[in-house]
């Protein structure tokens, strides 16, 4: 169904208190990887935990981070026809952290408030994937262009 | 579809009316589908009582996986079977809490052990600690 | 450096060298007369602390291979001098501005000594120079001193608080409890959750009692953050029990239309225990009763 050319871009945001925070400081690595193929999925969960490693996180950050990565990834996959995941280490002053971009081509979120409320899906899994994701991280970012195509970042940051 | 798929690897042990399985570092969706179905034929072939799911070295539970332990528990309910899924780890814990996921109605042990001894199997030499002795008055 | 600078420099020494006496004393006087100073602090140790800056600032001016605005970051010993008087002060409890000030205040009275021994308004002026650019800089790092200690201490607290407000102890074989103290927040709740799961795991606890007659009040977030530990707890395979929940905060509870009818209650920690033991099966033996060794 084409667009209408006027019709804004979906977008939400959302930001739970991170731990004492300083200003956002510099991008001190960055690597992408596609989303093509099944197996994609679990060299991206891979790629995930090797940088919440290097950014020092805790066990606990560390699975909460690969499991809301797990989530997005498997929604571009599905949803989206597959996409992009880009992983930065990022470093400011109060700790470092770890920030996901997962990016599609697909048709978009037609209602982003029932996809982020739990039990809702348009495919496999039980729906908690971008309510569950925003749960997990400190800082959440979802945008839908009008001209299709989806964009999910997410940002968590060492705590104490 | 006949014969027995093997796609997981992963091990499924019978002990008297009881299967028992475990799960290795990680699950992809794949393996998780095949593992749900696998474990579901060797239930009705064999008339297993109860299944013990050992995830004591499983790091990692998204919702798709969570997903496949709650469709078999309910579908092994269904044919008279009780599933117990043994020994998760507290980051996974925490993380499925987090994610909003109870996994209701499936049922929980903190070892394999103690799963084990729900399902009615006890080890020989016992368990329990003996006396209090040591807070006698 | 410039040959002016470097003469600049020389006159300013002297001044210090010359005056060491007065100008201490001066600039105690100055800092009662603005009042940036703070109680606690005695008389001898203002001086001695007075002393220290002068003879410090006087060593940093004689080493020629810093340039003047560099000397309070870069010289050790004035640098160690500045950084002890900030945190002195801080401890305190002097405001950042007050402690800059401080610093600044001391330009004043060296002026006042140099303009005293030299008519030559050229001199003066070189001097003055000299004098705002290493003070300027040494009143900017008092105050860098202090908040870089505030930051620390608030962080280093609000983990040992948050650690320390948690203690997970072992009631019984199987059983284990944890004291809610103040208020429930996320950060909290997840601190808490992870040392109690680690808890359990570790000394295979049947049995997690939280008891929560030390938290505050209960509003609908709490009641989620005691839901998700509760969950938490469940899927590691133990069982949970909330004790110590008091007459308000059940009334509130109720209220909020939070349903716990899925979790154990209980009203007391004696209490919660006694059903814990049930759920292990260690019953708890009648009072007065020994068990004979």
């Amino acid at each position: 169904m084409a667009t209408m050319p006027d019709e804004p871009s979906v977008r939400l945001a959302s930001r739970q208190a991170p731990p004492f925070a300083g200003p956002p400081g510099p991008v001190t690595s960055r690597s992408e990887h596609p989303v093509r193929v099944e197996e994609d999925l679990m060299e991206a969960r891979h790629a995930v935990r090797a940088a919440a490693l290097a950014v020092d996180l805790g066990l606990v950050d560390q699975t909460r981070v690969v499991t809301a990565a797990s989530e997005l990834v498997r929604n571009a996959y599905i949803h989206g026809g597959g996409g992009v995941l880009v992983i930065e280490q990022l470093s400011r002053k109060g700790g470092r952290g770890i920030r996901l971009t997962v990016s599609d081509e697909g048709p978009g979120i037609p209602d982003l408030d029932a996809a982020l409320n739990d039990g809702f899906s348009t495919g496999a899994g039980l729906g908690h994937g971008l309510g569950g994701a925003r749960r997990l991280m400190h800082e959440f970012d979802v945008e839908c262009p009008p001209g299709g195509g989806t964009t999910v970042r997410v940002t968590r940051w060492a705590t104490g | 579809m006949t014969g027995v798929r093997r796609a997981t690897g992963v091990p499924i042990l019978r002990l008297g009316d009881v299967l028992v399985t475990g799960l290795l570092e990680e699950l992809d969706d794949r393996s998780a589908t095949a593992f749900l179905d696998e474990l579901t034929e060797r239930i009705t072939a064999e008339g297993a009582t109860g299944v013990l799911i050992d995830i004591s070295r499983l790091t990692i539970i998204d919702s798709f996986v969570a997903r496949t332990l709650s469709e078999l528990t309910t579908t092994a309910r269904l044919l008279g079977t009780r599933v117990i899924v043994a020994g998760m780890r507290p980051p996974v814990a925490i993380t499925l809490v987090e994610l909003g996921l109870r996994l209701d109605g499936v049922e929980t042990a903190l070892t394999a052990e103690r799963g084990m001894a729900a399902l009615g199997w006890f080890r020989t030499a016992s368990s329990q600690e003996v006396g209090h002795g040591d807070h006698a008055g | 450096m410039s040959a002016i600078e470097s003469a600049g420099r020389a006159r300013v020494a002297r001044a210090l060298r010359d005056h060491e006496a007065e100008i201490a004393e001066n600039w105690i006087n100055l800092q009662v007369e603005q009042d940036v100073l703070v109680a606690g602090i005695g008389e001898g140790e203002l001086r001695g602390e007075a002393d220290q800056l002068v003879a410090s600032l006087r060593g940093a001016l004689a080493d020629e291979q810093l340039p003047t605005a560099r000397l309070a970051g870069e010289h050790a010993e004035l640098r160690r001098t500045l950084a002890d008087l900030s945190l002195r002060r801080a401890r305190g409890g002097a405001t950042p501005a007050a402690i800059s000030l401080a610093v600044l205040a001391l330009k004043d009275v060296v002026l006042e000594i140099l303009r005293r021994s030299t008519r030559d308004a050229t001199e003066l002026f070189e001097a003055a120079v000299v004098l705002n650019r290493v003070l300027d800089a040494g009143g900017i790092l008092a105050f860098d001193q202090y908040v870089a200690t505030r930051e620390e201490i608030i962080s280093r607290q609000s983990r040992q608080l948050m650690e320390l407000s948690t203690p997970v102890v072992r009631l019984w074989r199987h059983v284990l409890a944890v004291p809610l103290i103040g208020t429930l927040d996320t950060s909290r709740t997840q601190v808490v959750m992870e040392s109690l799961l680690q808890s359990i795991k570790d000394d295979e606890a049947q049995v997690a009692i939280i008891d929560i007659t030390g938290v505050a009040a209960v509003d609908t977030s709490v009641a989620h953050h005691l839901m998700q530990t509760v969950a938490a707890v469940r899927l590691m395979g133990a069982d949970c029990v909330i004790s110590g929940i008091r007459p308000p905060i059940a009334q509130t509870i109720a209220q909020l239309g939070v349903d716990l009818s899925a979790i154990l209650t209980r009203a007391t920690l004696a209490d919660a225990l006694a059903a814990a033991l049930r759920i292990t099966g260690d019953a708890p033996l009648p009072a007065g009763v020994g068990v004979g060794s």
